[in-house]
């Protein structure tokens, strides 16, 4: 049976990839994510978890070790946050392209500078265009739950691509909530154990990661965006199974008390429990706005959303991080390119906070429906901008 | 004497194994000296092997899609990274042979790249893997630039050299930096094996590469790779030039065995550093005083490197007496 448990979300992130029998763990320490190797390698010292743990000098080192394991045919983890993963940024490239099946949680952080250990999605949005499936969990339980979902999703045949799980920092990473553990054999039953295709082996060899010339790149890279994007119906599929399985239910886009919403609050990651609060808030005074979150983040679910936002007239954006220059928050700018071109468009603003451990409130929330609401009846707002900046 | 190398026996000239890692049919350059020295190397460790490449000529030459010139498994990740690929490769196989997925069978996990990508930016997974003790040999073939970009200087550019970025001019020798000691740095690491090696000396060089795949843990081999087209060096010139290096005391071949250094080959006479100078063109510029200088700083590095295998012989001298008087 499965046990309930109170346990801090960084270890139960642990004991998700303890369940899961990963074989190598190649990682450095970095704040918010100490916790989750720091349990790992406990795991391993008490000879729960059979797996070689490899301290590795960098997340360069980590994210290149991984790699070497995963193509030795391992099963094979990580876990970062900002700092670590800019720091693997050039191979996070090559995982996917390798086709090797890595499982990586990033405990969400603002990059520097200035340097701050404090939770936003900054470092996830400077990668989010590297060819991984991306997830984002909302509470320990989905942590725990979509760490065992991307090994299931990483290993299909079909798929071999790596997967983030996004947890955000602190807020996440550093509580203690009720989880429900699944042990080993109740995950063997939904995750059977890893068939590589392609393994380093002396008996059979094979050349990995040659060079691409320019008349083999273009089409080494549009079959690695024709995998991921073809990777959401098994990402679906594996959640549809995992509600059989285990009881608890996920999806692409979830979302909350939409119906009769005109005004929808867009949001990822934690903070949208304490956005859920805001639209009870509003609700309760008449205002029709409604929830919606994306859990998958890639491959982006374009068709599941533009279902979603159907009728929607006023869509209010979160983004809790910047695209400098670019004048919006990457959320924002994809979701209005995903509309572009969709009939009966609604008319989105975009919001910024909640940047390097800044909270958003119940009541920010509030405001960014309310200016949404206003902006949409003038028809015209900002392009986006940004919440709780103190003024002095 | 590592416990593993027991059963070492020197190959011979007529006992050399007929296997290739490497194919012929690769793209390297006329005359090229490191493909020799890697062709060697994989020779002496046979089949049962995996090799973690790092980006350089090695890897452009021998890996264009859809040909490969490897007939062992060959993975190339990124440029600074080969030891921590290899690293995962080892540890990999480690789990899984424990946990019965893999048949248990010691294969020798290679790491290899160049003097770029092992002294400038590899350096830091290089010192990792070998602190961390993975059973791997790792290669650095050193031809002393960036060859593959198009001979920028690295720090393990000898002093003088011109390079695409240490020109000679007005005012610069070209290269103003001495070679950083690779070996030395890895020795550091209180590994139990590394070795320098000349593909001049191939016997040498092949005995080398077969110790250090036999021997457990990490393995460092630090191999003189002549680049003709970098050093414009005539490309029928490349052993002459891999010979002379030696025969110069510029590039000394020794082994360090559990922080033992032993000489393995004395030259008893050392020719002028200039004759070795004179035959490349990237030294072309230099002047007698520079020359000078670098004759004192190899005569003086030298000695250094006869001390310390001095002290190794006269620790050995000391333990067989210690034997004998038991």
């Amino acid at each position: 049976m499965p046990r309930k448990v109170g346990i801090e979300v960084s270890l139960a992130a642990s004991e998700a990839a303890c369940a899961a029998d990963v074989d190598v763990i190649a990682a450095y320490p970095v704040t918010p994510q100490t916790h989750i190797v720091e349990h790992l390698s406990e795991l391993v010292a008490d000879g729960e978890l059979d797996a070689e743990f490899i301290p590795v000098e960098s997340e360069h080192s980590a994210m290149s070790a991984c790699i070497g394991a995963a193509a030795a045919g391992a099963r094979t983890f990580t876990a970062t946050s900002a700092p670590g993963l800019a720091l693997m940024h050039e191979i996070l490239f090559i995982a996917p392209s390798l086709r090797t099946p890595i499982v990586m949680v990033v405990a969400n952080r603002a990059l520097s500078g200035p340097i701050s250990i404090w939770n936003d999605h900054s470092d996830i949005m400077a990668e989010r265009d590297c060819g991984w499936i991306q997830t984002f969990a909302e509470n320990g339980q989905e942590v725990f739950d979509l760490i065992i979902h991307a090994f299931r999703v990483a290993e299909d045949p079909e798929v071999l691509l790596p997967v983030i799980v996004n947890m955000d920092g602190f807020t996440l990473s550093h509580v203690i909530e009720p989880i429900e553990l699944l042990s080993a054999s109740e995950v063997s039953q939904y995750l059977k154990p890893y068939k590589p295709q392609m393994v380093l082996d002396p008996k059979a060899p094979i050349t990995m990661g040659p060079v691409g010339v320019p008349e083999v790149y273009t089409e080494a890279r549009q079959q690695a965006e024709s995998v991921l994007n073809g990777s959401k119906k098994v990402i679906v599929k594996a959640w549809k199974e995992f509600a059989k399985q285990y009881g608890r239910s996920y999806k692409p886009i979830e979302t909350y008390r939409t119906k009769g919403a005109e005004v929808i609050l867009m949001t990822m990651g934690s903070v949208t429990e304490t956005a859920m609060t805001a639209v009870d808030r509003m609700r309760e005074k008449g205002i029709p706005v409604g929830l919606m979150r994306f859990r998958l983040w890639r491959p982006f679910p374009l068709e599941e959303f533009r279902r979603a936002v159907k009728g929607i007239k006023t869509l209010a954006v979160v983004d809790r991080a910047i695209s400098f220059g670019a004048q919006g928050g990457p959320v924002c700018s994809k979701v209005k390119s995903a509309l572009y071109g969709a009939p009966d468009q609604p008319q989105v603003f975009g919001f910024i906070s909640g940047l390097g451990g800044r909270d958003i409130t119940v009541a920010m929330f509030e405001e960014m429906v309310k200016k949404a609401i206003r902006y949409a009846e003038k028809g015209k707002g900002p392009m986006y901008e940004l919440i709780g900046v103190r003024e002095r | 004497m590592d416990a593993a190398l027991k059963n070492f026996k020197k190959f011979t000239p007529k006992s050399l194994p007929k296997v290739e890692a490497l194919a012929q049919g690769h793209r390297a350059c006329q005359g090229c000296g490191e493909v020799l020295a890697l062709r060697m190397a994989l020779k002496a460790m046979g089949k049962n092997m995996i090799v973690a490449s790092a980006t350089g000529c090695m890897e452009i030459i021998t890996s264009p899609y859809p040909q490969t010139a490897w007939e062992v498994p060959w993975i190339h990740v990124a440029f600074e990274n080969a030891a921590a690929v290899a690293s995962g490769i080892e540890a990999g196989r480690k789990a899984l042979m424990r946990k019965g997925r893999l048949p248990k069978q010691r294969t020798t996990i290679v790491a290899m790249a160049g003097d770029g990508g092992t002294a400038d930016i590899g350096i830091q997974a290089l010192s990792g893997a070998l602190e961390r003790g993975h059973d791997f040999v790792y290669i650095c073939l050193d031809n002393e630039a960036y060859m593959n970009t198009g001979i920028q200087r690295s720090s393990a550019t000898p002093y003088g050299a011109m390079t695409t970025t240490s020109p000679p001019g007005k005012l610069s020798i070209g290269q103003h930096t001495w070679k950083k000691n690779l070996p030395a740095i890895a020795a550091a690491h209180g590994i139990p094996y590394v070795a320098t090696a000349s593909p001049a000396y191939y016997l040498d060089l092949m005995n080398k590469a077969k110790k250090a795949a036999m021997i457990k843990g990490p393995a460092y081999l630090h191999i003189y790779s002549p680049c003709p087209t970098g050093w414009r060096l005539a490309p029928e010139r490349a052993v002459e030039i891999s010979r002379l290096a030696v025969q110069t005391n510029i590039f000394p071949l020794y082994e360090v065995m559990d922080g033992q250094y032993i000489l393995t080959k004395k030259i008893k006479k050392p020719k002028p550093v200039e004759v070795y100078l004179k035959l490349q063109g990237r030294f072309r510029h230099l002047d007698k005083k520079t020359i000078k200088e670098i004759q004192d700083r190899v005569d003086r590095e030298y000695e250094i490197l006869v001390q310390k295998a001095a002290s190794t012989d006269a620790e050995e001298a000391d333990r067989s007496a210690a034997k004998e008087s038991r």
